[in-house]
């Protein structure tokens, strides 16, 4: 299948390491990754803090990007990204954008899935042939959960992965705290919230937390960080691509 | 917008400075105040927590649950539709039943009518049934500066006022309070208690049942709220789960109704549906205790005088808002606060208003606006989220909370002038939907690898971003960009290699 992948602005900027792997993975997977190389922000930032007027060219700009026809599907890295993409864009299309802007959006919408959803739902495969041996739980993201509903299918896939020993999180439904701007607008309580993420998190004994967005593995991996937890926030993308020839090769730390 | 004559005004919103709809302090400030009270937080923790786990069990042994919520949703959205109608229907009920309605357009009308209402029955007291509505628009403080004294009745609206406090949930007022507390309470104000009073549930009942049996008997005139009002009967209804409240709603001779207009249900058919969401979604009990209807007045039954005061207070201003109107749909059941993780380390007072938690989040901002005075309190509210969307899944009506939320804080942009924040909007699209600046802002990104320390993690940032690394640390940023490795040959060579590792040694994937 030929699949249009959207990198994401944190993840093309700030955390290659978790698109590397997704790329990585579908095409070993036998699938025609391609990067349509105009592609910027889903707008989700703006529109989460209160601007849609700002964002909408960004929302132009990935219909555009993901319009063409002969990419059958995108996916994203990112559970917020495509809730974003798939219930947002509309919104800011009706209000501020044309009939053209809103014909697109849908279009994209209706072929845009999260990496578990591609992997489960379009592409009918659970098992990755990831190898990955180490003790590892997952969060799974609001927006993925609510917004999404990917439901365990990211379970799914991480259990059907060799090696792994994967443990339950203790209230593994409760919201990291992150919420994009939110963690700085509400610092202190995004930091309430974080602390009884990450102290369900040690409890586990994991090596590794997982989930499937790269900005809350950011949140969570920076509070693990600095209580010096030997946890790592890695990135679900990651995990799947791993394999016993290739295994993470990626450095500490780095979602 | 420029305004011509023959175009109608927006309605108004709850005027500034009456009632309760409105703190003194953004929601950040109070936050912190809240969040550093230790015992606030257990008891929070704990008490939604088993909330929480009640609803979700006799919820879950529903099979038609989710068709109860679209009913619900449904019912409620037919009514916001035609609300007007539906209010003259009630009128014209509730009149021919022997009660009397009136109309307040904002609290100081509420408040006006009620006192004089009180006043014209000789009585200088009233015993009141926990009530919303009358917390909202500041009923208690008013009828005290009349020199009328209202006793509230509910367990835990009396523990709130004899500490002299506010209520920090919708519908256990006394959520913040434990039970030592409770009974220091108890011992410094209710006059007469036994100075040995402890802590144990039933002697605490007890000693409150004791002050509010004589209040009971001798008070004349009751004060109360109305969980539902139906159109076509012109019948009130109070659900509760102390008694109390029946008590106040069949023992003085005089009852006024303190009623929101958005409580109004077109028949009472549609009771069946709500009498099963609000108790479920509330308290996690399959059904409430008590719940009492009223229609009008009976003869030798009941309250001979009855009085329905129809509260708006911002409710039509909200109505008129085509996206935020759904907020009005809410049956003030709170599971919405019980699921909400930024409620459960806040609390109730952080959000300054008689509705806190998630849809005061929302119905706060649309009764009372966000702008009546420069930083207003309640612009801050719609930010006092992190779109969780556990809210969402939990109402009973089915409201979208999250997006409501996203809604207001464009609203709230909108409506202010320029800020260093949306300063900052503006110049991240314009770079964003240029993909050639973009690509070289991502460059100038990497150039935060100078602030980071020896082990790649950056710890401190300059505000406005220092708010993140008080209590984070930075991975930093990396060499390259997805990007520049998609198209680097080393990126060619990886992705070269994982299609080959497929053509070697597949089929895996199977039909698990
Ligand atoms: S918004 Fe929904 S969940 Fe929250 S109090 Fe209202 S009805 Fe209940």
């Amino acid at each position: 299948m030929r699949i249009g992948l959207f990198a994401t602005c944190l993840g093309d900027t700030l955390f290659p390491d978790a698109v590397k792997a997704t790329a990585i993975l579908l095409t070993r997977l036998g699938h025609d990754v391609v990067f349509p190389p105009g592609q910027t922000c889903c707008g989700q930032m703006h529109i989460n803090t209160g601007y849609q007027r700002e964002p909408v060219p960004l929302v132009r700009n990935f219909a555009d990007g993901f319009g063409d026809a002969s990419i059958e599907a995108v996916v994203m890295p990112s559970g917020s990204c495509a809730g974003s993409v798939r219930h947002q864009h509309r919104i800011v299309a009706d209000r501020y954008g044309d009939a053209t802007l809103r014909a697109g959006v849908d279009t994209v919408a209706a072929k845009t899935y999260e990496l578990s959803e591609l992997l489960v739902d379009v592409l009918g495969v659970t098992r990755v042939g990831a190898y990955f041996p180490h003790r590892v739980t997952y969060h799974p993201t609001c927006h993925s959960l609510r917004m999404l509903r990917v439901g365990d299918k990211p379970l799914r896939l991480l259990r059907a992965v060799e090696g792994i020993d994967l443990v339950e999180l203790p209230g593994a439904d409760s919201c990291c705290g992150f919420g994009g701007t939110f963690a700085l607008k509400n610092a202190e309580t995004s930091t309430a919230m974080l602390h009884d993420k990450t102290d369900n998190i040690t409890a586990t004994g994991a090596e590794v937390c997982t989930a499937g967005d790269s900005s809350c593995l950011m949140h969570i991996g920076g509070g693990l960080s600095r209580i010096r937890s030997g946890t790592r926030a890695l990135h679900l993308a990651r995990i799947l691509a791993a394999t016993r020839t290739t295994p993470d090769i990626l450095t500490k730390a780095s979602v | 917008m420029s305004t011509f004559l023959g175009m109608p005004a927006p309605p108004p919103r709850s005027p500034y400075g009456t009632g309760n709809l409105r703190g003194d302090r953004a929601f950040p400030r109070a936050a912190h105040d809240e969040l550093g009270n230790e015992q606030l937080r257990r008891n929070l923790g704990r008490a939604t927590g088993t909330i929480r786990a009640k609803r979700l069990s006799v919820t879950g042994e529903l099979s038609d649950w989710e068709a109860l919520r679209d009913a619900g949703s449904a019912i409620k959205t037919d009514t916001m539709n035609r609300l007007p109608e539906l209010l003259e229907q009630l009128e014209r009920k509730v009149t021919e039943r022997g009660g009397t309605v009136h109309w307040a357009r904002d609290a100081t009308e509420a408040n006006a009518i009620v006192a004089r209402l009180v006043r014209a029955t000789g009585s200088d007291e009233v015993i009141k049934v926990k009530s919303m509505a009358t917390q909202e628009i500041g009923l208690n403080e008013h009828l005290e500066s009349v020199g009328i004294t209202p006793y509230e009745t509910d367990l835990a609206e009396l523990i709130v006022q004899l500490a002299d406090d506010k209520p920090s949930h919708i519908l256990v007022p006394a959520i913040h309070r434990n039970r030592d507390e409770i009974r220091q309470i108890f011992r410094d104000h209710i006059p007469g208690v036994d100075p040995d009073l402890d802590n144990a549930p039933a002697h605490l009942a007890a000693a409150a049942r004791g002050y509010l049996r004589e209040k009971f008997l001798t008070t004349k005139v009751a004060v109360s709220g109305a969980n539902f009002a139906v159109a076509e009967t012109g019948t009130l209804a109070v659900v509760e789960s102390e008694g109390n409240g029946r008590m106040c709603l069949t023992l003085p001779d005089t009852l006024i109704t303190v009623m929101g207009i958005e409580k109004v249900l077109p028949r009472y058919q549609d009771l069946e549906v709500f009498l099963q969401l609000l108790p479920r979604s509330s308290t996690g009990e399959r059904m409430n205790p008590y719940t009492s209807l009223w229609t009008g007045v009976t003869p030798g039954d009941g309250p001979q005088d009855f009085h329905l005061v129809l509260l708006d207070n911002g409710r039509t201003a909200a109505l008129a808002d085509a996206l935020g109107r759904a907020a009005l749909n809410c049956i003030r059941c709170s599971a919405c606060l019980n699921v909400c993780p930024v409620y459960e380390r806040t609390g109730g007072h952080a959000y300054g208003s008689t509705y806190p938690g998630p849809i005061g989040a929302v119905l706060t901002p649309q009764l009372a606006g966000m702008h009546a005075a420069k930083d207003d309190p309640n612009s801050s509210l719609p930010y006092a989220s992190s779109l969780c969307g556990a809210c969402f899944d939990a109402c009973p009506v089915k409201i979208d909370i999250p997006s409501l939320l996203v809604e207001l804080r464009h609203q709230h942009t909108e409506q202010t002038g320029v800020t260093p924040e949306k300063l900052a909007m503006k110049a991240a699209a314009a770079v964003m939907r240029r993909p050639a600046l973009y690509a070289a802002a991502q460059k100038a990104s990497a150039l935060g690898r100078v602030v980071a320390g020896r082990d790649g993690t950056i710890s401190r940032l300059p505000p406005p971003l220092s708010g993140w690394s008080d209590s984070r640390d930075t991975a930093a940023p990396p060499r390259e960009t997805f990007r520049s490795w998609f198209s680097s040959d080393e990126g060619r060579a990886t992705l070269r290699a994982a299609a080959a590792e497929r053509n070697s040694d597949h089929n895996e994937e199977d039909a698990t």
